[in-house]
């Protein structure tokens, strides 16, 4: 997807934050809520990038790592750390998901002037992943393709209809002990 | 035109009477006498034109009036109930759907036409006389002047002039009359609305006005347009026969209310907590009340939401019907356990693979009329569905008494799609379940109805979705069955809550069989051991820790919840019991939805969520591994 076509023109409304050591954003209009650390209920078999169900007023909702599709390192939560509780396309449909971030910076505008081509080289990211990068303050501030980052993940779930086999965890399948 | 939500009120009383037309001429192919069914479909008939006429759906009503004039003549017995004249009924029954469908098909006029004249045909009655039947009718609202009658106009004249012309209904609008006290006897407050025959002329129409033309408010709105401009005509309700008590509720409110239950239930969960924690007997008492109300807030609910499934088996009785005819083959279906009830969204879900399973038995399944009388079967192809309980869950089961699934073709078509090796010899339920593979067809021919192979992998993925599972039995010559396997319900069950290696999950009480120690002799992972001997019959056990990828050594005391499916069952080895709970269950997103181990997930008292264990999947597991580890054995 390009800049264009998701920032057409006009001025949007972000949300910045921090995760893995970079700064990203949201368009403020997918987000829901910004949520204090909760309690993380593990999906056995489920992969790296959504491994965990948390409780949002009542509905469960996955949560999502995006410093996995990001290639990030992961650092262990600090006092800062927030989920960010997203409106989002999954599968055709709207879904809520959770995303982890560090810290929360501030809701912010960035114009069109603010935006900078992507880069086809020199990004540790894989470009698909990103729908637009920009300047906020005096940092680089990069908008992930949330859409796109989840709609990469279904398509390489579909295979997937068992908890780890040898293949997929290089684990000993099941079996009657 | 009409408000959206009048016309959905429209719709929806007439799609129910729509379907008990259905099924009332359906029941009368098996008893062409019963004045019952007879006085019943003319019932549904005239109400149905009530309701078109109210809703000022002038083509709906006009079609239903002859069709109901032709009907008369069964009722009054005049004309005796055939195939043929079932047949153009039911043809009639499917032309009022399309007239109801928001925008009726071109031509819809002519095939309405087409369809009343093989009725008449049928009844021994000419075709309805006059203009085209189903033209709609002149729509006039009026008033005469103030003053008519004080100037010696006579308003009744105009009437009997407007009825002469072919009114049908003429009504008065009183809504300008005022209160006694105030009323001018010699002033006219009245107005009028009338519905005439499109027979009539629009200068017959302004003739019956002509003395009054001075001061006269006359719309007219001629019939090709019926409910362009004018208000639809609202009268008097016509005679409704109906059961009294039966209301009709749009879907989506018991979806809100099912979800406002769920979120009762959590809500009275974290209450119980508190209040155990407190201890305060007052408190402990209302929260013990608001359990027992929560619990049959639940059950009051979520019976609402269960459906007989013999909601969906009239439409079955008529596919069955029409393919009868289409195939050239006599069929007949029997349907059992209509009574049987699930939750209506998986009532509502299961139609399709059901209809798909019924035409696929129908054209492939059943043999033509000579083979079967070759082979010793009566000529009559017999279709059985079925439906019963089974402890948590719902079977249903669809039979055929044919010719039974070909062993060596569908062998030999999984080979030529690369689904088995040249040399592989499957037991028969493993080949069986290939016919449920994507494109999977052994149909020498696509015929219009099946052979394309492309409904069965329909029937297993809508089965999948619904969380239940396929068996399918066959026997050469005597026939095959495909038993569904559904879960009773998607919305809330008993939990049993467990603790493994400090994580809790639900098991689904109702496949709780028992709970039994683990002997000391199993309690390590290593124990070659594979079964548990349970008063001397061998059950298959999982150790969900290791199911779960669990972190830790267990404890001592572990204990094994047996649970059931179907024929099978399999111990799954916990840390410990935690207890039961009323589980609300929410399904997994599409990011987790692909993991088979899990139902779905639930909240807990304390705000944490708490996966839901898939108990079909584990005790097929169970199973197969056995199954492995006895072939590895032999």
């Amino acid at each position: 997807m390009t800049d264009a076509a998701q920032f057409p023109g006009a001025a949007r409304d972000v949300l910045t934050f921090r995760l893995g050591g970079e700064v990203l954003a949201v368009a403020a209009t997918q987000l829901r809520e910004v949520l204090e650390p909760a309690p993380v209920t593990r999906v056995p078999g489920a992969p790296a990038f959504s491994a965990g169900l948390i409780n949002v007023r009542g509905a469960v909702v996955p949560l999502a790592d995006l410093r996995v599709p990001l290639r990030m390192r992961h650092t262990p939560p600090g006092p800062d750390a927030r989920i960010l509780v997203l409106d989002l396309p999954l599968a055709g449909q709207q879904a809520i998901v959770g995303i982890h971030a560090d810290a929360v910076h501030e809701v912010t505008r960035i114009g069109p002037a603010d935006l900078e081509d992507i880069p086809t080289v020199g990004t540790r990211w894989p470009p698909r992943f990103v729908a637009a990068i920009g300047r906020w303050g005096g940092h680089f501030v990069t908008l992930p393709d949330l859409p796109a980052i989840f709609a990469d993940f279904l398509s390489g779930q579909s295979g997937r209809s068992h908890l780890p086999g040898p293949t997929a965890a290089g684990q000993q399948d099941l079996e009657i002990s | 035109m009409m408000d959206a939500e009048t016309l959905a009120v429209f719709r929806a009383e007439a799609e129910g009477l729509v379907e008990s037309l259905e099924s009332n001429l359906l029941a009368l192919k098996d008893a062409p006498r019963d004045r019952a069914l007879i006085d019943g479909a003319f019932r549904d008939l005239h109400t149905l034109k009530g309701t078109g006429a109210m809703f000022g759906r002038a083509d709906i009503a006009s079609f239903l009036h002859d069709f109901e004039t032709a009907f008369d003549r069964v009722r009054d017995g005049s004309v005796e109930v055939t195939p043929d004249l079932l047949s153009v009924a039911l043809a009639a029954r499917d032309h009022v759907v399309a007239l109801l469908s928001a925008e009726p098909a071109e031509g819809a006029d002519r095939a309405g036409a087409a369809i009343l004249s093989r009725l008449a045909a049928l009844m021994g009655t000419p075709a309805a006389p006059g203009a085209a039947p189903d033209a709609g009718p002149w729509h006039a609202t009026f008033r005469l002047p103030a003053d008519t009658a004080a100037l010696g106009g006579r308003p009744e004249l105009v009437l009997e002039e407007l009825r002469r012309l072919g009114a049908r209904t003429i009504r008065a609008r009183t809504g300008d009359v005022p209160p006694l006290d105030r009323l001018d006897p010699v002033c006219l407050y009245l107005g009028w609305e009338a519905e005439i025959d499109a027979t009539a002329t629009e200068d017959d129409i302004r003739g019956a006005f002509l003395f009054h033309e001075d001061g006269l408010q006359l719309s007219l709105t001629p019939p090709a347009a019926p409910d362009a401009t004018a208000p639809p005509p609202r009268g008097p309700e016509p005679p409704q026969h109906r059961a009294p008590a039966l209301m009709r509720v749009p879907a989506e409110r018991l979806d809100e209310m099912m979800d406002r239950v769920g979120e009762l239930v959590i809500a009275e969960a974290r209450l119980n907590e508190l209040a155990a924690r407190f201890g305060d007997p007052g408190l402990v008492a209302v929260a013990e009340d608001i359990q027992r109300l929560a619990t049959a807030m639940r059950d009051n609910t979520m019976s609402i939401r269960m459906t007989p499934i013999g909601a969906i088996t009239g439409r079955f009785r008529r596919l069955v019907h029409d393919l009868s005819r289409e195939l050239g083959k006599p069929l007949a279906l029997e349907v059992t356990g209509e009574e049987t009830e699930l939750d209506k969204t998986v009532i509502e879900r299961l139609a399709d693979p059901l209809m798909h399973l019924i035409r696929n038995a129908a054209d492939h399944g059943l043999e033509p009329p000579a083979a079967r009388a070759a082979a010793g079967k009566p000529e009559e192809g017999r279709i059985t569905l079925s439906a019963r309980y089974s402890g948590a869950e719902v079977l249903v089961a669809l039979s055929d008494d044919g010719g039974g699934l070909d062993r060596d073709r569908i062998r030999a078509r999984a080979v030529e799609r690369g689904l088995l090796a040249e040399d592989a010899d499957p037991p028969d339920d493993a080949l069986w379940k290939l016919i449920f593979e994507p494109g999977f067809s052994t149909a020498p021919a696509v015929t219009e109805l099946s052979g394309r192979g492309v409904g069965m992998d329909v029937v297993r993925r809508t089965i999948e979705d619904l969380r239940g599972t396929i068996d399918v039995a066959s026997a050469p010559g005597g026939g095959t069955t495909v038993t569904l396997r559904l879960p009773l319900t998607l919305a809330i069950i008993d939990g049993l809550l467990i603790d493994v290696a400090g994580e809790r999950l639900v098991i689904p009480l109702a496949a709780v069989d028992e709970i039994v120690e683990l002997p000391d002799s199993l309690a390590d992972d290593d124990s070659g051991n594979a079964f548990l001997d349970i008063r001397s019959s061998l059950v298959p056990f999982l150790r969900l820790r290791r199911l779960l990828d669990s972190e830790g050594q267990p404890g001592a005391h572990q204990k094994v919840v047996v649970v059931t499916s179907g024929e099978g069952r399999v111990g799954l080895v916990v840390d410990r019991i935690i207890g039961s709970n009323q589980t609300v269950i929410k399904q997994l997103s599409p990011l987790h939805s692909g993991i088979k181990t899990f139902s779905g997930a639930t909240i807990l008292g304390d705000g944490a969520v708490a996966l839901i264990l898939d108990v079909p999947q584990l005790v097929a597991r169970g199973r197969s591994d056995t199954d492995c580890q006895g072939e590895a054995a032999a």
